[in-house]
């Protein structure tokens, strides 16, 4: 074992974490061409001179990605740049085009603001330091190694329909005083900042598809003592890694520290698939990028009077519609925390819009579809049922068509892709059975096959009726109304139905 | 006056992917040390302390395109000045390095 | 029957207009031209004898009206055009066929102008004597053992050779005004933001600027005109209207006009011959009304190291784009090679040794640590060049000087020494960092080669050049080379 115990390590270091987020726009064309982007379009159907790097070709600023951006920064409580420009960041890879990214630099349109977030009932504060605007690279393929990794590949194939998309950089301060929780820390930031991204509408905002990314960087220090090293873990893609990659990475330095080791500042990759980093480039043969203003595009100048009216028309942050939600709907704090930090507070809020009550919106989401979500290693926002799919089930249930367990069969039908509710019903025959005829077979077996517990309900003890009760429900797979059952239980034993 | 070494210049050829030989970077040196000690001469240009750099020419701000979708090119055209391509993708050397 | 070659653009024009002679014949007279001269001048990378007769026949049978239509010209290889190999002068371009016109090309296309084909430079426009070209040099009419000046010498030459009587140059630090001085041509850089960048293929983006090159003042007019105006797809271009360049090429005088004789661009390093010829033009424009005076511009001496630093360091960027994954030369590729070693190999065979030298020279003034004293000192300075500008014109209208400070040199002889060939920009430069317009006109001779006089103007005041060019020009009017070698 290289790791010391997480709650062991943080008992004896003090972490400090940050966070960069990449955030794809869900604008209609790329950053500075016509281009679409589209996900999951054929490669390389989705680009033109200017996002290909021909020679010649300019750039021209997509608006509604400035408009993005600052809605951005202002949402987050940034100061908005009056005059910026953006910057060339300069060096080789197969994936950018021109061989520098345009990006911006020293200039960010928006500085200075700070995000809340619920953690453990408390509310942290986290400091931003910058939101900026720069453009995505393409994608490799790499054949011929295992697993399309890159070592062993022998030899790649690139398509650059995502060169080009906008992609806002949200970059945090050094956040300190976390303590025992700088996992939970992150992984509540980015699920917040999710859901303020998805309340403006800017971004689609999923994980699974790259729309959302993070950088994670970690450090550790003795209590007193300056802050240590910091390592930078990328490609951290899920909700869940944002946690797993701090938690690994600050027991690895632990490791590190304890063992009189030091810490090399480096970048590390993040494996979704066994929730481990490895590591890359260290950065202390740092490539020097040569950044110098990007001399194809003029300054950025936001109208002052144009900013305030963005500002005045940003939706409501989503921790006042937790607010909200709280006293509307009678739901505590702990609930809509716990919400929070699974991402599925907007799910819940649209199945209550879709007819059900809060508290079954609440038990389905933060309950089996969580467990499912776990299961299945996603996060429950992304698992694939709607909102509105999650309603029809309780419907169900409200109906007297499904008991709790069947409707937890026709919601494990609906992720397996068996088609809507009604039809997983109808295709696993899943109904519940209250026809008197249907089960008086199943009634007779079960007196027949335990003669001890009948003898019992007949001499009155009546709580020995549920022994039989169950055996009526496993013959019927679950799908016997237990009440019906029962009563034709007591009745076929003698005993009046009292039914209180 | 600068003095560039052939080191710094073998540094500078890797961060501009040239691969130059030994003599290359041994000419190149010495013209770049000519180069520098010519334009080095703007060090003497000293009202420029608190002057505002220009970056652009003309003093344009704010030129920006509506979001609209514009047709990309087929993708035929897109690949035919490849070196190599293969399923509709640019085809390249392995890649060593892993740290973009 | 009158030489068609020997006409001016607006000659040509007219006849075609009122059909005295046909776009395709215009067109097979200069290709014919071609074929007989440029074994020797080697003005031309490519030449695109169907598309320039397909475009011929289009403008016989009436599809453009332009003032332009039918009038052959020669565009300089580092414009983009469907279809056609664009080089820039470069082995690591060589076959490439871009997928798209420059807008400068399209333009030119729409009215009806026919492209013969694509001439040569010094490779990326990184030189000034069109040596540094990976496909040979081309050479002066004047003198065929000497330089036709660059980059755009393959342009200056056709002019000069009667291979075409128009011409597309771009000019970064004098690019298309020196290759006009040393041939005896007409060559205008207008106002930086005045004509598209898009397609042009980018050596220093916030100096680089396409242009007009023609035989006479109002032929450069004309096309300036036709290749003028707002370009959406290029962020630096300016959203107003062309200055009346046209009616100014037309007006042929200049009395009352305030001229600035700049201080700082004559003396040391400017050859007697074309000392001489500079002060006679300038005591023929006061024989035509102008007030002269003498301006000082005290930064102007500042002009080239700033640009030997700015333009380098944009070009290290710009060129970087190219590293044999989406176009153009791939070395090394033997299945054993990294993608890394493979970008070297091709970048360290695809680049010519001047290109490699600013590269690094780039590369070097904007790495960390050095970026401040290098790249941004020279930004500042050119805040300087540009406030010099700006007081010149609070007492003159426009300001002139020698175009460049020698005549045609021999062919290899600064091959050797850099430095010498960049004090070939030392008077041209300056407009460049401030982005306002500048020209050079015929002057005369020095030993038998021409010299040009170099007049600059503020801003979107271009229309100012063509005035004190057409009044020059009626004056004095151009030489006219031998071309002996012709018949030798």
């Amino acid at each position: 074992m290289t790791a010391v115990p997480y709650d062991e390590a943080l008992a004896e270091f003090e972490p400090v974490i940050g966070l960069e987020t990449h955030v794809e726009l869900g604008t209609a064309s790329k950053m500075f061409c016509g281009c679409a982007t589209e996900f999951g379009a054929e490669p390389n159907t989705q680009v033109c001179p200017v996002c290909l790097g021909l020679p010649g070709a300019l750039p021209v600023v997509n608006e509604t990605a400035i408009e993005s951006t600052i809605r951005i920064g202002l949402a987050l409580h940034c100061d908005i740049a009056t005059w910026c420009r953006f910057a060339r960041k300069n060096y080789f890879y197969p994936d950018m085009p021109k061989n520098f990214q345009t990006s911006q630099y020293d200039e960010p349109l928006c500085t200075d603001g700070y995000l809340d977030v619920l953690v453990a009932g408390e509310t942290v504060r986290i400091p931003i330091e910058r939101v900026h605007l720069e453009e995505d690279t393409g994608k490799s393929l790499h054949v011929g190694g295992a697993t399309g990794r890159i070592h062993g590949a022998s030899h790649s194939l690139v398509d650059y329909n995502r060169a080009g998309i906008p992609l806002v950089e949200i970059v945090t301060k050094p956040v300190t005083g976390t303590g025992t929780m700088p996992a939970e820390v992150a992984k509540a930031y980015v699920t917040e900042l999710r859901d303020v991204l998805r309340g403006l509408g800017v971004s689609d905002v999923k994980m699974e598809q790259g729309s959302l990314r993070c950088d994670v960087n970690v450090s550790l220090n003795r209590p007193g003592q300056e802050w240590g090293t910091r390592s930078e873990t990328k490609n951290v893609n899920s909700l869940r890694s944002v946690e797993r990659a701090v938690r690994s990475e600050v027991e690895r330095q632990a490791f590190r520290l304890r063992a009189g080791e030091r810490i090399v500042q480096e970048t590390r990759h993040f494996h979704e698939d066994t929730g481990m980093s490895t590591s890359g480039r260290s950065k202390e043969e740092a490539t020097d990028y040569r950044y110098f203003p990007e001399p194809d595009l003029v300054p950025i100048a936001p109208d002052p009077v144009w900013v305030a009216t963005l500002k005045d028309a940003l939706p409501e942050a989503p921790s006042v519609r937790r607010l909200m939600l709280t006293k509307e709907l009678g739901l505590s704090d702990n609930d809509s925390e716990a919400m929070v930090n699974a991402g599925v507070l907007d799910v819940v809020l649209a199945t209550v819009e879709a007819g059900t009550s809060a508290t079954e919106a609440r038990n389905w989401w933060l309950g089996h579809l969580a467990q499912s979500a776990n299961t299945a290693g996603v996060d429950a926002a992304d698992l694939p049922i709607t909102p509105a799919q999650v309603a029809r089930v309780v419907a169900l249930v409200n109906a007297g068509t499904l008991t709790a367990g069947l409707a937890r069969q026709v919601v494990d039908g609906v992720l397996a892709g068996e088609g809507e509710p009604d039809a997983v019903v109808v295709s696993r025959g899943l109904a519940v059975v209250s026809d008197e005829g249907a089960l008086a077979a199943a009634v007779d077996e079960a007196i027949a096959a335990d003669p001890d517990a009948a003898e019992k309900v007949r001499s009155g003890k009546v709580a020995a009726a549920g022994a039989l009760v169950g055996k009526v429900m496993k013959a019927t797979r679950g799908q016997a109304d237990a009440s019906v059952a029962r009563r034709l239980v007591l009745e076929r034993l003698g005993v009046t139905a009292d039914l209180s | 006056m600068p003095e560039i070494t052939r080191e710094e210049v073998a540094h500078l050829a890797r961060l501009a992917r040239l691969a130059l030989d030994d003599s290359e970077l041994d000419v190149l040196a010495g013209q770049l040390d000519v180069i520098l000690g010519a334009v080095a001469q703007i060090a003497e240009v000293t009202d420029a302390a608190d002057v505002p750099p220009t970056s652009h020419a003309v003093p344009l701000v704010n030129v920006t395109r509506p979001d609209a979708v514009v047709p990309s090119l087929p993708r035929e055209k897109v690949l035919a000045g490849a070196p190599a391509a293969e399923d509709g993708r640019f085809r390249v050397p392995r890649i060593l390095d892993d740290s973009a | 029957m009158t030489d068609l070659t020997r006409l001016t653009a607006s000659e040509t024009a007219a006849a075609i207009k009122d059909r005295t002679v046909s776009a395709v014949e215009v067109t097979q007279a200069h290709l014919d031209r071609i074929a007989t001269v440029d074994g020797q001048v080697h003005a031309f990378l490519h030449v695109d004898t169907e598309g320039a007769l397909a475009q011929a026949r289009k403008v016989d049978a009436g599809e453009f009206p332009g003032p332009l239509a039918g009038v052959p010209l020669a565009l300089k290889d580092v414009l983009t055009m469907e279809g056609v190999p664009t080089t820039a002068g470069s082995k690591i371009l060589e076959g490439w066929r871009p997928p798209y016109d420059a807008t400068v090309t399209a333009r030119l296309k729409a009215a009806g102008v026919v492209i013969l084909g694509k001439t040569n430079m010094d490779e990326f426009a990184m030189g000034s004597s069109t040596e540094h070209s990976a496909y040979g040099p081309t050479h002066n009419p004047w003198d065929l053992t000497r330089i036709p000046g660059g980059s755009g010498g393959g342009s200056s030459a056709a002019l000069a050779s009667y291979q075409a009587p128009l011409a597309i140059g771009t000019d970064t630090g004098g690019s298309i005004r020196q290759p006009a001085a040393v041939t005896g041509t007409v060559g205008v850089k207008p106002t930086y933001g005045g004509v598209s960048r898009y397609g042009l293929v980018a050596f220093s983006s916030s100096l680089d600027q396409a242009g007009p090159c023609a035989r006479t003042v109002l032929d450069a007019a004309l096309l300036h005109e036709v290749i003028a105006g707002h370009d959406p797809h290029d962020s630096t271009s300016i959203d107003a209207p062309v200055p009346p360049v046209v009616e100014a090429a037309r007006s042929r005088h200049i009395r009352g006009l305030r001229v600035g004789v700049v201080k700082e661009l004559s003396g040391e390093g400017y050859e007697p011959g074309v000392q001489a010829r500079f002060d006679e033009a300038v005591e023929i424009l006061k024989d035509l009304g102008a007030t002269v005076t003498e301006v000082s511009c005290p930064h102007f001496v500042y002009a080239l190291p700033a640009y030997y630093l700015i333009a380098p360091s944009e070009a290290s960027s710009n060129l970087a784009r190219f590293d044999s994954v989406r176009y153009g030369l791939r070395v090394g590729d033997d299945g054993v090679n990294s993608l890394e070693e493979v970008m070297a190999l091709t970048r360290a065979q695809g680049f010519g040794a001047e290109v490699k030298r600013r590269i690094i020279l780039g590369t070097y003034a904007l790495s960390s640590g050095y970026y401040d004293a290098y790249y941004g000192q020279a930004q500042k300075v050119r805040t300087l060049i540009t406030r010099d500008f700006a007081r010149a014109w609070e007492s003159v209208d426009v300001l002139v000087a020698p175009t460049c400070p020698t005549v045609a040199f021999p062919l290899g002889a600064k091959l050797q020494d850099p430095l010498a060939m960049y004090r070939q920009d030392v008077a041209s430069i300056p407009s460049n960092l401030y982005g306002g317009p500048a020209a050079s006109f015929p002057a005369g001779l020095s030993d038998g080669l021409p010299v040009g006089l170099q007049v600059m103007a503020p801003t979107l005041r271009d229309d100012l050049l063509y005035r004190v060019g057409s009044a020059f020009e009626a004056a004095l009017p151009a030489p006219v080379p031998s071309l002996a070698w012709e018949n030798a």
